[in-house]
């Protein structure tokens, strides 16, 4: 990967949210970059800001209730400093997006051949009867089986996975070189889910499209990501290729997550528990290392004042002073590791 | 002596039309099953959205009426005995709600909630309630401050834990647990899983655990049941389900769940092609002409599969 196949680049990016007057960062100072025919999987627990940083990239924000400030970057312009007129222009052509449930996305009372059609009449010159037929391609594309007869077709009448092909089938309608995906398949079952995630994969390989892919589960990531960037109260904490991740997670936030989950390794032993809950927005205490709170054990004078995102490996960030200290062992505990390991920095 | 057995349930809901509202059809949600649990065993119901697992756990506390079909436990058949009995009994068979966020009333005090089933069931003082509720909080890892605060001021993890010790005050036999977890965050899932592994041990708790995670299943339940479409497709211990899966059903879901280890992918999404294809294929092996599920035969003492 080089600079020349940056897509998408996130500078400095830091959204906040008015609560009570107030104005509190739920992104802060973010740094991102997605390469061309990529898969960016954002990482976390529920309110940690990922669906915000989706969001601003879209500009979905109220203006009366955020604040933004940064750059994004994409293809040659900054986007927040665009118009609305200006983002229309690129929204659902360039980059659109997936949400979680199908069944608010979509229009109960519109077919669903006219939904998908709704794009091109925006943003292309195709015939009523072209997009047509393009609508009808792009179904069977999906793996939607008699695609001519789901043209037709209400939301109501299709399966939750259905649905779901219809709202991925929206998005790809204009071929754009940049998806969002937010939870796509949270709201699916598992055997509907991994057809998704086959699908999905299957288009980027085709379509050379780059999806930011929001989600919890790192398990999907596991299966559908390239990089995997993990977020904690509204900062990336760790960045790295998803293999390398999974292999040799650095930051004790991202260890903890996957020793909590069930797997056929850690059968019979009690799961790892983060001690505390996330602070909510109002709550969060911003000096210092925002993880602290959460670990037990940590030690006062191997800790550098606010922790930045460093690279410790070639592709591999990590905001952590001291990273390897913290390990976590077969049967999910916390053990004490060696104190000269402590990573130095440059 | 059986403790606990349900025997050839069924569970319709009527579909109504025209003017008259008449029944005109039915859902079959559930559609003859039998299972059993053995006194302090965790026994999964798995399978898809719609598949029957809610109605079944609703059915067996007695919040859903049975069409027919009998629920036995300490020999009585809970469909068919006289109100006392029932009372009596029912205490001993608790639920916890699939969906932390709308299950516990948001008007009520979190100290009312869990007080509820023993005012319903018992006579206590006010001290000797008291000191029940904070027994049962304080088991769940709550601290005595949030007894007076409403279900909206804690987070899902903790609203589960408020669910559960409610479930727990009556000092019930059986727990049915419904998708106790779905909606958490995995660390809080992690909290919650292992949490309900010490209360089970403590109190001798059996579990209905109903999931359609076989991820969490594999790692909290001895023998798994899977259904589809209201009836049982397979039967067996987690190591016959997991090992030796034999319904093309069971090992489609098995074959969905998400692939932790990178170097396993490619095998998965071809495995995950070669069973739906043989599933569009072969389908008369594992379904009939109607589409509808098999009758279960034996694999083995403890393996059941709905096979020609
Ligand atoms: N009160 C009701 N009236 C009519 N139909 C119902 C009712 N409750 C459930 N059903 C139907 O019965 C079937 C089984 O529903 P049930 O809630 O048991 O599914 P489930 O397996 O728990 O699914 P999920 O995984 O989505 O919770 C479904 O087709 C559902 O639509
Ligand atoms: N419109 C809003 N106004 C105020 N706070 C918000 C708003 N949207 C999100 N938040 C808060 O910002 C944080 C991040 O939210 P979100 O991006 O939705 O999280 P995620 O998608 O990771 O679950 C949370 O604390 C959430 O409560
Ligand atoms: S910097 Fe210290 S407190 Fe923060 S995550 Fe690393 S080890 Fe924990
Ligand atoms: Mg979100
Ligand atoms: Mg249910």
């Amino acid at each position: 990967m080089s600079n020349d196949d940056i897509l998408l680049q996130v500078e400095d990016l830091t959204t906040s949210f008015r609560i009570d007057d107030q104005y509190y960062p739920a992104n802060d100072h973010i740094n991102l970059d997605v390469y061309e025919n990529e898969i960016v999987a954002i990482v976390g627990e529920s309110g940690c800001g990922k669906s915000a940083f989706g969001h601003s990239i879209m500009g979905m924000h109220s203006q009366e209730q955020t604040k933004i400030s940064g750059k994004i970057h994409f293809k040659g312009a900054d986007l927040l400093s665009y118009s609305n007129t200006q983002l229309n222009k690129v929204r659902g052509k360039e980059i659109s997006m997936i949400f979680q449930d199908p069944l608010t996305a979509l229009n109960p009372l519109m077919i669903v051949g006219k939904q998908i059609e709704e794009g091109m009449k925006y943003h292309t010159k195709l015939s009523k009867n072209k997009r047509k037929q393009k609508a009808i391609e792009i179904l069977s594309e999906v793996k939607i089986p008699q695609p001519e007869r789901v043209y037709s077709q209400y939301p109501h009448e299709l399966s939750g996975g259905m649905r779901q092909r219809i709202v991925i089938a929206i998005a790809i309608a204009c071929e754009p070189s940049l998806i969002i995906a937010d939870e796509p398949t949270t709201a699916l079952d598992v055997t509907i889910q991994a057809r998704i995630i086959d699908l999905l994969k299957e288009l980027k390989r085709r379509m050379k499209t780059s999806i930011i892919l929001i989600t919890h589960d790192l398990g999907v990531v596991s299966e559908m990501a390239d990089r995997i960037a993990v977020m904690y109260t509204g900062e990336f904490v760790e960045i790295g290729e998803t293999k390398n991740f999974l292999k040799n997670p650095l930051h004790p936030y991202s260890k903890s997550l996957l020793h909590s989950l069930p797997s056929k390794n850690n059968q019979g032993e009690k799961l790892h528990v983060i001690k505390g809950v996330v602070p909510s927005l109002n709550h969060l205490q911003r000096q210092g290392c925002r993880f602290k709170p959460r670990m037990s054990g940590t030690d006062d004078s191997i800790h550098e004042e606010t922790p930045t995102l460093r690279e410790v490996e070639k592709g591999h960030w990590v905001r952590c002073t001291c990273y390897k200290h913290f390990q976590i062992d077969n049967h999910n505990q916390v053990v004490e590791g060696e104190k000269d390991d402590v990573f130095q920095g440059q | 002596m059986t403790f606990f057995k349900v025997n050839n349930l069924k569970v319709y809901y009527p579909i109504r039309g025209g003017i008259f509202r008449r029944v005109v059809n039915h859902v079959k949600a559930v559609d003859n099953i039998n299972f059993e649990l053995k006194r302090g065993e965790t026994y999964a119901l798995v399978g898809e959205s719609g598949c029957g697992k809610t109605t079944t756990g609703r059915t067996v506390v007695g919040l859903t009426k049975a069409t027919s079909g009998e629920v036995i436990f300490n020999n009585l058949d809970l469909t068919k005995c006289n109100r006392k009995q029932i009372r009596e009994t029912r205490r001993e068979i608790q639920m916890v709600f699939q969906d932390p966020y709308s299950s516990l009333n948001p008007k009520k005090t979190v100290y009312d909630i869990v007080a509820e089933p023993l005012r319903n069931f018992e006579n206590l003082s006010k001290s000797e309630e008291r000191e029940q509720v904070e027994y049962f909080m304080w088991k769940v890892g709550m601290s005595r401050d949030s007894l007076f605060k409403y279900p909206h001021q804690f987070s899902g993890g903790q609203r589960q834990r408020v669910g559960i010790a409610r479930a727990l005050t009556l000092k019930p036999k059986i727990i049915i647990a419904d998708e106790p977890v779905s909606a958490l965050d995995a660390s809080v899932q992690a909290q919650v899983l292992n949490f309900m592994q010490d209360i089970q041990e403590e109190f001798g708790l059996t579990y209905l655990f109903i999931s359609h995670d076989l991820g969490i299943v594999r790692h909290m339940c001895n023998r798994i049941g899977i259904m589809y479409k209201g009836k049982f497709v397979e039967e067996g211990t987690r190591e016959d389900i997991y090992e030796n899966p034999q319904h093309i059903y069971t090992r489609r879901l098995i074959a969905s769940i998400p692939e932790l280890d990178t170097d396993q992918h490619q095998n998965s999404e071809l495995l995950r092609k070669n069973i739906e294809e043989e599933y569009q294929k072969e389908n008369d092996k594992y379904f009939n002409e109607d589409g509808s599920v098999m009758d279960l035969k034996p694999v083995s003492d403890t393996h059941f599969a709905a096979l020609r």
